[in-house]
């Protein structure tokens, strides 16, 4: 059975489409793939930005920017006569961070916080905080209300997953009795509660005391008591951001290369967004490799080849039947993981892009792949 | 062959990385069977919970525990574990501390799960922390394992996963945590570890990978090996390349070919194929550019071929022996 094409166009052309994440497994180009969707839609008319989370700062070669910072940038040369426009920007974690503090603090709290060893770490250096801060970005944009639709290039993470995970762990944390052990630690009043948690929790301060060292959970105590008033603010965003992405808005785009790895990844998710009620626009499946040779088959070419060698004639010939010859085998392989994958989820619309010479990094090669996703 | 000489005599554990989409797994698992020559014994570890090295050794999914799933050239064992930061600090927390009742109310609470899943960095401390356990181990006169390598987090983010440490012991300026952070700090920085890089012959890999060179430098983390993966033979001679490239080949020439191959094909279909030859030609010159950005690099570099049909057990051995004939294991 075929799986039904999936229409980007569609996606991109209608109003109602607020927000669309591009999601999938590191490297198969989820950056490249916002990019030129953002860089259509723009060109159709809307107003578009385009939001990147990667530190390779692969968007700004794709787009000829040079300074990727924390606003978003207009790109130039993009061709506005449909009334359109295209704003793009990198995410910088550490600055939304701070953004953050000043929002829900007093200045003098803000300051403690952002003194303090751990908020230093955690919002430069850690992994994990990536996800939340694109969530957060991902909110503040759309709460700016400036652009009628928002591309999101989803965090490298370890799993393609994390990024849907990570507001909901925040708010999970925020609720947890570990952080209201450790406050009730910090602040006055704080052994009442201790004392109402009950048995076992004399221990579990008396081992982060042996683990951590008492100095290390002074600060640690100090940097949540610091938090402790923005909690709220962060758990209402982290609540809010995850109804955005399940809101009717929202388009969740998958993007794989045809192998193993990024198509399981891509199964996993597709499966997840199902669970969560994510609305799912469907799969691009980029790199593939295709033929205007279709009737020669690889093992007709490598055959041909060898009877050219044999009489030693045609060299060059040979080498064209081989070339084309690995081709095939490539495409087989290809053809035969996608076919896993359809079959696992006949219901999911696919678009193929097919698989460019050269790497993309203008505006012109960011058109080409977006007219593949469009499938023209 | 045993005792021979090879790049990396000394090294003990070998941290692959390299962008998403290099096959940077398939390397690691090629270089611990290529490591496990005759008669070694090497510990290939994965820690970003894919249960991708059940998934090429066709074995069923790893549990916490280090369990054998290849033998290497010429004798020599492949053992695998795929590391749960969960299971990590109970382990860690029940051999420093002998925790026990304190160890599961720490679990009530959520403290096991704050620090695995929502403290940020933590959980690279206790992946790290294993790893530095799994290469110290001892047993009988030596060492358990000859080398552990890592399929280690990309590029993008493996100078943040090897310094998690170095973070750590700012924060903790005395203490416990402070002592081991140091240690495996030491480890990380020394000549004992090597950190490979995986690439293709493209742009952004490529790219990636002397940014990763560049980054790990500037943190005092010893940069191994350039792996150049999925490297295609070359087919044509150098002129038909060029021809190629111009789109200069001569049309009839190839037709006459194909009919004494025997091959018979619409018209349409000959340009079509000339096409594809000029998009292999266009590949290759890109290649060319790329290599040489790798060659400023500075170091040693390893090439593998692509396997058009994937990879397989049979196509580990074969990159393995590879590595092996190009003196990396």
């Amino acid at each position: 059975m075929a799986s039904p094409t999936l229409d980007l166009d569609r996606v991109i052309a209608s109003r109602s489409t607020r927000i669309v994440v591009c999601c999938g497994a590191g490297g198969v180009g989820k950056t490249t793939t916002a990019a030129a969707l953002g860089l259509r839609a723009a060109e159709q008319g809307r107003s578009v930005v385009v939001l990147t989370i990667d530190p390779a700062r692969r968007l700004a070669q794709s787009m000829g920017l040079t300074e990727l910072d924390n606003t978003p940038r207009r790109v130039a040369g993009v061709d506005e006569t449909a009334g359109g426009s295209l704003d793009a920007m990198m995410l910088d974690m550490k600055r939304t961070f701070d953004e953050v503090v000043i929002a829900h603090s007093t200045p003098e709290r803000a300051r403690a916080i952002m003194e303090n060893p751990f908020y230093q770490s955690l919002s430069s250096s850690f992994a994990g905080t990536q996800e939340y801060m694109a969530m957060e970005k991902l909110g503040q944009l759309r709460a700016q209300d400036r652009w009628d639709l928002i591309v999101v290039d989803t965090p490298p993470s370890r799993s393609a997953l994390d990024f849907l995970d990570a507001p909901k762990r925040l708010g999970s944390f925020l609720d947890g009795r570990f952080i209201r052990i450790l406050m009730g630690g910090a602040k006055t009043g704080g052994r009442a509660y201790l004392k109402v948690l009950g048995a076992g929790l004399g221990a579990v301060t008396s081992v982060l005391t042996r683990v951590l060292g008492a100095q290390v959970l002074k600060d640690l105590q100090a940097f949540i008591a610091a938090l402790d008033t923005m909690f709220g603010g962060f758990r209402e965003r982290a609540d809010s951001t995850y109804q955005l992405l399940q809101a009717s808005g929202t388009s969740f785009v998958v993007v794989a290369t045809p192998e193993r790895d990024a198509l399981r990844e891509a199964s996993y998710f597709v499966e997840r967004l199902g669970e969560e009620r994510m609305p799912l626009s469907g799969l691009v499946l980029n790199r593939v490799h295709t033929t205007g040779v279709g009737a020669l088959s690889a093992a007709r070419a490598a055959a041909g080849a060898e009877t050219l060698q044999e009489s030693r004639e045609h060299p060059l010939v040979a080498s064209l039947l081989r070339l084309h010859a690995e081709r095939m085998r490539m495409i087989e392989r290809e053809q035969s993981l996608r076919g896993r994958f359809t079959a696992a989820h006949p219901k999911v619309p696919v678009v193929d892009v097919p698989a460019q010479p050269g790497d993309v990094h203008d505006l012109a090669g960011l058109r080409v792949i977006g007219a593949a996703l469009a499938g023209t | 062959m045993a005792g021979r000489d090879y790049d990396w005599e000394g090294v003990r554990l070998h941290v692959v990385t390299g962008k998403g989409g290099t096959g940077k797994t398939t390397v690691a698992a090629a270089l611990a069977l290529a490591l496990a020559r005759d008669g070694r014994r090497t510990l290939l570890v994965e820690v970003e919970g894919r249960q991708s090295i059940a998934q090429l050794f066709d074995s069923p999914p790893l549990p916490y525990e280090e369990r054998k799933v290849a033998v290497g050239p010429g004798g020599g064992d492949v053992f695998a574990l795929a590391i749960d930061p969960e299971d990590a600090l109970l382990e860690y927390l029940e051999m420093f501390y002998r925790l026990g009742r304190a160890g599961r109310a720490l679990r009530r609470v959520g403290a096991i799960d704050f620090a695995t899943t929502i403290a940020p960095g933590m959980r690279d401390v206790l992946l790290t922390g294993k790893i530095y356990e799994a290469v110290n181990r001892r047993q009988d006169r030596g060492r358990t394992y000859d080398a552990v390598v890592l399929d280690a987090p990309p590029t993008g983010r493996i100078t943040r996963f090897l310094g998690v440490n170095a973070e750590v012991a700012g924060l903790a300026r005395v203490g416990p945590i402070r002592g081991q952070a140091d240690a495996i700090m030491a480890l990380l920085t020394s000549p004992q570890t090597a950190v490979h890089v995986v690439t293709l012959l493209e742009e952004m890999p490529v790219q990636e990978t002397a940014d990763a060179v560049a980054e790990l430098t500037a943190a005092g983390l010893p940069v191994g090996g350039v792996v150049v993966n999925a490297v295609r033979a070359p087919q044509l001679k150098q002129a038909d390349l060029a021809a190629a490239g111009k789109g200069a080949l001569d049309r009839d020439a190839v037709v006459a070919g194909l009919d004494a191959a025997g091959v018979r094909i619409r018209a349409g279909a000959v340009d079509s194929l000339l096409a594809e030859v000029g998009e292999h030609a266009e590949r290759v010159a890109l290649e060319k550019r790329e290599r040489r950005t790798l060659k400023a690099l500075g170091r040693p570099t390893y090439d593998l071929p692509l396997l058009s049909v994937g990879v397989d057990l049979g196509g580990l051995y074969r990159l393995a022996d590879d590595l092996c004939r190009q003196r990396m294991a």
